[in-house]
């Protein structure tokens, strides 16, 4: 027996996009990855305690794997796959390049997600006032099994470091 | 900021270019196994027994079968071939047959539509169980004769007994000689490798009857060697790809899926993919041992030991995966990087219905690390000796002699690994400025900071490097080099599994520095080449390193065997075509530029394939314990200092220093990375993860439940890497993934020990242990 499917809009890193048949009980996880072919956002644990499947939802990131596709309907929704531009990867995507923040990577789409939303919050202040511990309690949600964080810390610092801050969309929060 | 672009010195060996799978992992692009997808794929789903012990009294498919979407419901019976498997015994059902032996084994597998359907149509597979009494107490499993057997054709419940005995320690000479003797006993819980990256993979049926399985693995040759007798197929036609692997750390040695998803794709003729969810994963997968040790340590006067005697049990559960390997690191690293002439270690393996146990970082080192470590602690206190002291005294060092008389070879620098160590700076006293501590428990707790305690603690380890005991693990390279647009270009191609860890930059740098070329790649691992040997036992820098680097001078001598046909006059009379090198793209010798590798080439495709091989090694006699078992050694050491609330039995980590000796660093960035995530794991362990089992139930197969270090509970982590060359290895190296998880562990537990006063026998530590002393072993 499969269940009959809903046809379901959203606008995703900017483009209107629809799919037909995404199941009436599916996250908004399963339906970025499974049903508009955007898998950077991870399935780590599908429990809401791993940060990996990080997306905004009109602006405010939230834990995709915990809100049902059907909640987010005609929402916006920014993924990793929206972090670069036209001009090439965003800061913090060639921070976490460089600074050896990534390894296996699973977690990187999420902890992308987090450190953009720090980015928006912490908008006119300057690394000189943006201690490690604000920081730490930002990306608190994100779980690395590679790393231990300390490399994540170093490229989020290089990130913020930047003059350029990027500029949060319409509708974000912060 | 940009990310600059390297030149080509520091691009190569030594130098730390971005890693070449980078850009696709920030955009989202990078394709793990979970993300594959194909036109017209079905899903796999798995039934797992609810229980850790019961006969299968009937299996009844036919209600699953039925529903619709369902294209394939497979039980034991539709194994093609041989219905068992395993890394070294093959003792692991592919689907239980009559009996199950722990909470999650596999029963049944259906294909689906979809994920969800496959899921409904599991829960409608009936079976009815006998359930049995298991056998989940290690002492009971290893020494009492009337526990039931967890496999009825053996005589016993033992994996391995591994004895290691050098000297005497029983001898009335020797005891006579121990000022203090200190008898402890410890227990480790069952951690998990808790990668992030679910197992998943996809199958798809070949015309030639064959399958093609895209997957996460850490070794895709073993995995083969494994599947294709099951699936009753020759070697050649079960070819394997590494997909994208979300972190390995040991939980991949083991099968989870292959052999089920290819037995559906073969079945339906269509690709499957099967992806577990984190609970699923908890199942899916073996972890590191439990372990329950008795120690007991003589020492002199200046703190020499005199004796040690070592009881190690570990618990392997239902299979026997790597249990025997992890049995013979245990044992012959039993009282790790001290010098002890009259020993006596006894390491047993043990079969229980809890889950399976096998690889794990560090491999059988953890475990005895933390014990060893621990005695030394002890000992040091009741002598009034410092902890450094008293490690300083007994350190190896080239030529030491280990319990099982080999000899170690190469530098082996405990003595400067500690006096790095020692001099690196504390953090400033509590409330004296600095980092803002927060408290024990995080913004929760309440105390005003009445009754935190501040504590030091050290810890050292000692983990062999590549596999032991006479295995050949070698490894596989083909190297080519062509000119393409009028540069050379260097391709690698290997089977070696890149888990996160760094391999694939690892290789294009030997080949950049080896071939004097700017462009290298890394061609996709798959099994149209040799094997690699496994991302394990920290060995892949040593053996593929090993591997590429010797096909890529494999190639060198080739292309100056063309230069020396194409451009004879090349060289004087009295210069040799052997001294010349490849640098910058061209043949030098000295300082001089004689030729472009273009010119040389032209056309031309140089192509060599090499395997490497280790040294040999040697068993470890089974009465003695004695044989030069490993390879190669490596050692780390941790200070860590903590606060612990003492009244709440809370614990915050304010800082952790390690120093660890390398040989030689290949790649700075990784390195400090592995170090970095090794220290996480080792806190971890310290005090927080636990797979905890009741009666062979698992009881928190989830990431509430199961908790693995944040970012606020990793504390700063300064480190020092010395580099002590190793003469035997490529470039010198010293294998570095698992010393820092054996060394963290134990310096966390003594520096709690240190601020609650506490023995602190089992870790994961938990509050009741530290407030109240409960649940010390």
């Amino acid at each position: 027996m499969t269940t009959a499917g809903m046809r379901l809009q959203l606008t995703i890193n900017g483009r209107t996009c629809v799919a037909t048949d995404v199941p009436p009980y599916a996250s908004l996880l399963n339906a970025l990855r499974d049903h508009f072919g955007l898998p950077g956002a991870k399935n780590a644990c599908e429990q809401g305690e791993c940060g990996s499947c990080t997306v905004f939802l009109d602006g405010t990131p939230v834990c995709s794997c915990l809100v049902a596709a059907g909640q987010a309907a005609g929402a916006s929704v920014t993924t990793v796959e929206g972090l670069a531009d036209e001009e090439g990867l965003s800061l913090v995507q060639q921070a976490f390049v460089a600074a050896g923040a990534v390894q296996c990577g699973f977690c990187t789409p999420g902890f992308l997600m987090a450190v953009r939303d720090l980015q928006y919050r912490v908008r006119g202040r300057t690394i000189i006032n943006l201690d490690d511990e604000e920081v730490r309690e930002a990306l608190a949600g994100n779980l690395c099994r590679c790393t231990g964080y300390e490399k994540v810390i170093d490229a989020v610092r290089a990130a913020l470091a930047h003059p350029t801050v990027p500029q949060p969309p319409v509708g974000a929060s912060g | 900021m940009t990310v600059t672009a390297s030149t080509a010195v520091n691009r190569g060996v030594g130098g730390s270019p971005v890693r070449p799978d980078g850009v696709l992992k920030v955009t989202g692009e990078f394709a793990y196994s979970s993300d594959l997808w194909v036109e017209g794929m079905l899903y796999g789903a798995t039934l797992r027994s609810p229980h850790p012990r019961a006969r299968i009294l009937r299996v009844d498919t036919a209600a699953a079968a039925e529903m619709a979407g369902v294209h394939a419901v497979l039980t034991s019976g539709d194994v093609p071939g041989k219905k068992t498997y395993g890394l070294i015994v093959d003792d692991c059902p592919v689907l239980a047959t009559d009996e199950v032996r722990y909470h999650g084994e596999p029963v049944a597998i259906v294909a689906a539509d979809d994920l969800d359907t496959a899921r409904r149509a599991c829960k409608l597979i009936a079976v009815e169980y006998e359930v049995l009494e298991p056998v989940s107490d290690m002492h009971r499993a290893a020494f009492d004769p009337g526990s039931p057997r967890v496999h009825a054709d053996r005589g016993n419940n033992i994996v391995r007994y591994q004895p290691v005995r050098h000297g005497d320690p029983d001898a009335e000479d020797v005891r006579g000689r121990a000022a203090v003797v200190v008898t402890r006993e410890y227990e480790v819980g069952m951690q998990d490798q808790a990668f992030l990256g679910p197992e998943s993979g996809l199958a798809i049926p070949a015309e030639d009857g064959g399958v093609d399985l895209h997957i996460a693995t850490q070794w895709l040759h073993v995995d083969q060697e494994q599947m294709a007798p099951c699936l009753a197929l020759p070697p050649e036609k079960v070819r394997l790809t590494l997909a994208g692997v979300g972190g390995a750390f040991g939980g991949r040695e083991d099968l989870s899926m292959q052999i089920h998803a290819s037995m559906l794709a073969l079945r339906t003729h269509r690709p499957v993919k099967m992806v577990y969810d984190r609970k699923e994963s908890f199942f899916g997968h073996v972890h590191r041992h439990p372990a329950v040790m008795k120690y007991t340590h003589g020492a002199d006067a200046e703190g020499r030991l005199v004796f040690a005697k070592v009881e190690i049990l570990l618990d392997g559960g239902a299979y026997a995966s790597t249990t025997e390997a992890v049995v013979g690191n245990a044992a012959s690293l039993g009282i790790g990087p001290y010098e002890c002439s009259d020993v006596l270690i006894e390491a047993y393996g043990l079969y229980t219905n809890n889950p399976p146990c096998g690889a794990m970082r560090g491999f059988g080192a953890v475990q005895a690390c933390f014990a060893y470590e621990s005695q030394m602690d002890a000992l040091a206190a009741e002598l009034g000796m410092s902890p450094v002291e008293i490690r300083r005294v007994n350190a190896v060092k080239e030529g030491s002699i280990l319990p099982t008389g080999q000899r170690i070879e190469g530098p082996a620098p405990l003595r400067e690994i500690l006096e790095a160590l020692v001099t690196m700076p504390m953090p400033p006293a509590p409330g004296k400025g600095g980092r803002r501590e927060l408290p024990p428990g995080g913004y929760g707790n309440t105390t005003r900071g009445e009754g935190v305690r501040r504590g030091v603690g050290y810890g050292v380890g000692i983990k062999n490097i590549c596999y032991s005991e006479g295995f050949d693990d070698f490894s596989t390279a083909r190297v080519l080099l062509e000119i393409s647009g009028g540069e050379p270009i260097a391709s690698v191609h290997t089977a070696a599994a890149e888990v996160g860890q760094g391999l694939v930059t690892l290789q294009a740098q030997i080949a950049r520095t080896e071939l004097g070329v700017e462009h290298a790649v890394v061609l996709p691992a798959d099994t149209q080449v040799g094997s690699a040997g496994s991302s394990s036992a920290s060995r892949q820098s040593y053996m593929t390193g090993g591997a590429v680097k010797t096909a890529c001078e494999a190639v060198r001598m080739e292309v100056l065997e063309l230069a020396r046909h194409r451009l004879p006059s090349l060289l004087a009379a009295d210069e040799s075509w052997s001294d010349i090198h490849l640098a910058e793209g061209a043949l030098v010798l000295g300082d001089r530029t004689l030729a472009k590798l273009s010119d040389v080439l032209g056309t031309d495709v140089v192509e060599a394939t090499r395997e490497f091989h280790h040294r040999r090694t040697n068993p470890l006699d089974p009465v003695t314990g004695q044989g030069d078992s490993h390879v190669q050694f490596a050692m780390a050491a941790h200070r860590a200092v903590v606060d612990v609330d003492v009244e709440l039995g809370l614990v915050h980590v304010v800082q952790m220093d390690v120093v660890q000796d390398v040989g030689k660093i290949l790649n700075r960035l990784s390195l400090e990375g592995q170090i970095q995530g090794g220290t996480a794991q080792g806190l971890g362990l310290a005090l927080m993860e636990e797979i905890q089992t009741r009666d062979g139930l698992v009881r928190n197969p989830s990431f509430t439940d199961y908790l693995i270090p944040t970012i606020l509970d990793m504390p700063p982590l300064n480190m020092r890497i010395l580099e002590f060359a190793d003469p035997n290895a490529p470039y010198g190296l010293r294998g570095a993934g698992e010393p820092p998880t054996l060394s963290s562990t134990p310096a966390i537990v003594a520096a709690v020990r240190d601020a609650c006063g506490r023995p602190l026998n089992r870790i994961p530590l938990r509050p009741d242990q530290i407030a109240l002393g409960d649940d010390d072993v």
